[in-house]
């Protein structure tokens, strides 16, 4: 951003503000507003996004003026792995089952941190994977898979 | 004497061997929690909602409960040992608590510790007994003006009170109560902001929204600076107070009780603002104010024990009104609602046994904490060494699985992801994702008060504005947001919040 926004942090938020708040009116309008003494679905949500709208303007507004601080960085790499990690296990879940979605999810997520081993790594996503499975399926019963379809031999 | 039958009552719901059992994991885990370097009670809970889905009610909430009030010992425990509060309701016993611990007395402040929060939580959970009652009294007279009027006080508290910008804070509020109104809207069957999904008919559940912003979210943050935690002994010795320190610590924590279970009952209150509190006062009246941040004794007890009491009184409005205090108490009125139980006044008097077993295990509860943490601190001296890239891939596993059982359904898995990834943007622009779980638990509750309160006056909004109860409500709320925007106080309030980072 150039130097007019003074207080970047206000002003991303603002941003964020105003896209939602927009967002919760525009797709309120495909239902019916009716009146405040029978209201229909989509009055309360209109009143909420064009207040959140307004917010969002405010700190728009406010980010012009005076300082603030500058927004730290974005450590994109940790989101990335700790993300996909995340959604790995939701796609290995059902088709892989939970040893190997655990498992996965160990590793890989495992790997953001600076101190990542290897051996360790590998010690902890096992030790975990059984661990998952004596707890939430053997004894809370869990309905889940513990081997999934991609892995099950027939 | 109605309220000994009462605690008679909840004495026999609580003192079963299943309900002490559920009441011990809760304190267990609570403690864990606190001890262990970035997890939260917030997440802990939302991670083991699913797993308490198949328990009774009242076990589920005693163990529920347990972990929010156990959490704040274990804090005090990394406090005082190695400086860093596991909890953000601890930060102030570290000043104290670890000076103490350098000079030789960690056993000393760890004990001071315990006995605060014991005595401020048997006396909060009385406090709890006596004031109950009357509020779910009043609050069976209100209609549906009153809720309206009372949810915007709370919200507007919890605004107040959330430290960071004003503005943002509103802002997350108004987010999280739209988010609350995703799904089907009961009155007409419409579809509101579901894009046509089938997984989003029935709304977003609570549980993803916590465990995306409070456990995904602060995953990736705290990988930003993933540290080593040195502790300064391996031996925890000199467990006994002597009448000295006794006679120092009274007066400490008797003020600190009173202050924290007033500031408990506030909306938006809590925990964290209660020890802040009373550290600041016992600072400008304690005779010994001069070695406050050098090992005073009194710096220890007055937090700790207006935190416990906090933690404790935080669950008067959430079980007479149905109104959370905090995001813990969101989270316990999603509990209850997942197991049948509408939270609110009617409560106590359609499920008593539950009520007052509730408030009695806390006792219990209170009690096993000061046998954990004193005479098994080796154990948690042992779990503040657990290194947090061992602990986070495990913390995922729990809200991974959570989440999928939730429903059996990777949709969720997904959502939580994308609430993860939000939260963290968040808090990279200085927006507390705490405002927004509050709003989001409110919303549909508020919009269901207001389509009433202005059916009922035949639309004439200024029903909310003639009813008294109502109107000194949203006067409180309007007083609030004009006493944080005078400059002066404006200021001392980022001064306050400065203070804790």
């Amino acid at each position: 951003m150039t130097s007019i926004v003074r207080h970047p942090q206000n002003f991303w938020i603002g941003i964020i503000f105003i896209f939602f708040g927009l967002a919760a009116v525009y797709f309120g309008l495909e239902h019916e507003m009716g009146t405040a003494g029978r209201m229909g679905p989509s009055y309360f949500p209109s009143v909420l996004g064009g207040l959140l709208a307004l917010v969002g303007l405010a700190n728009l507004i406010r980010s012009f003026i005076g300082h603030g601080e500058s927004i730290g960085k974005f450590h994109v790499k940790n989101i990335v792995i700790i993300l996909s990690a995340v959604l790995l296990f939701g796609v290995l879940m059902r088709n892989a089952g939970l040893a190997a979605a655990v498992f996965v999810l160990v590793m890989l997520s495992s790997y953001a941190s600076p101190k990542f081993r290897l051996p360790g790594a590998l010690l902890l996503a096992t030790g975990l994977s059984l661990f998952a499975i004596v707890i939430f399926v053997k004894l809370l019963g869990l309905p889940m898979p513990v081997i999934g379809p991609w892995l099950s031999m027939d | 004497m109605e309220i000994f039958a009462n605690l008679g009552l909840g004495l026999e719901t609580a003192f079963t061997l299943t309900n002490l059992f559920y009441c011990l994991v809760g304190v267990f885990v609570g403690t864990a929690v606190g001890v262990l370097p970035g997890l939260g009670p917030i997440a802990t809970i939302a991670m083991l909602l699913p797993a308490t889905f198949g328990l009774p009610p009242i076990s589920a909430l005693i163990m529920l409960s347990g972990i929010y009030y156990g959490a704040q010992y274990g804090g005090s425990t990394t406090a005082i040992l190695v400086n860093l509060p596991g909890e953000s309701s601890s930060v102030v016993t570290a000043l104290d608590g670890y000076q103490m611990a350098r000079q030789g007395n960690a056993g000393k402040a760890l004990a001071t510790a315990a006995l605060s929060s014991f005595f401020a939580g048997t006396v909060a959970t009385v406090l709890l007994a006596l004031f109950a009652p009357p509020l779910a009294e009043l609050a069976l007279k209100f209609g549906p003006a009153e809720y309206f009027s009372l949810m915007v006080l709370g919200l507007v508290a919890s605004v107040v009170l959330a430290s960071g910008s004003l503005l943002n804070a509103i802002g997350m509020v108004l987010l999280g109560l739209l988010l609350g109104l995703v799904g089907t809207d009961v009155n007409s069957g419409a579809q509101r902001y579901t894009f046509e999904l089938p997984e989003l008919a029935d709304g977003i559940n609570f549980v993803i929204v916590a465990m995306g912003m409070f456990g995904i979210g602060e995953i990736i943050r705290n990988l930003e600076h993933d540290e080593d935690r040195s502790l300064l002994m391996k031996k925890v010795k000199g467990l006994m107070l002597t009448k000295d320190d006794f006679k120092r610590i009274i007066a400490p924590v008797f003020r600190g009780t009173v202050l924290g279970s007033a500031l408990g009952i506030l909306p938006g209150g809590g925990a964290m603002l209660a020890s802040f509190a009373a550290y600041s006062v016992e600072k400008k009246v304690s005779p010994n104010s001069k070695n406050f941040g050098k090992g005073a004794i009194e710096g220890v007890a007055a937090p700790e024990a207006a935190n416990n009491a906090g933690a404790q009184t935080s669950f008067i409005p959430m079980l007479t009104l149905g109104i959370p205090s905090n995001p813990v108490m969101a989270l316990m009125i999603g509990a209850m609602i997942i197991q049948g139980i509408q939270p609110g006044p009617a409560v106590m008097t359609e499920q008593p046994a539950l009520f007052w077993g509730l408030i009695v295990s806390m006792w219990f509860g209170n009690l096993f904490l000061v046998v954990l943490n004193l005479p098994m601190i080796g154990l948690w001296v042992k779990m503040i060494m657990v290194p947090y890239h061992r602990l986070y891939p495990a913390i995922l596993m729990f809200c991974a699985i959570g989440v999928f059982s939730l429903n059996n359904n990777e949709f969720d898995v997904y959502l939580m992801a994308l609430f993860g990834l939000f939260g963290y943007i968040c808090a990279k622009l200085g927006a507390e994702p705490a405002p927004m779980l509050l709003g989001y638990i409110i919303g549909p509750m508020m919009e269901e008060y207001l389509r009433r309160a202005l059916l009922l006056s035949q639309s004439d909004p200024t029903v909310f504005v003639t009813r008294p109860i109502s109107a000194v409500m949203l006067g409180l709320a309007v007083l609030a947001l004009a006493i944080v925007m005078l400059p002066s106080l404006r200021k001392k309030r980022e001064e306050a919040f400065h203070e804790e980072d």
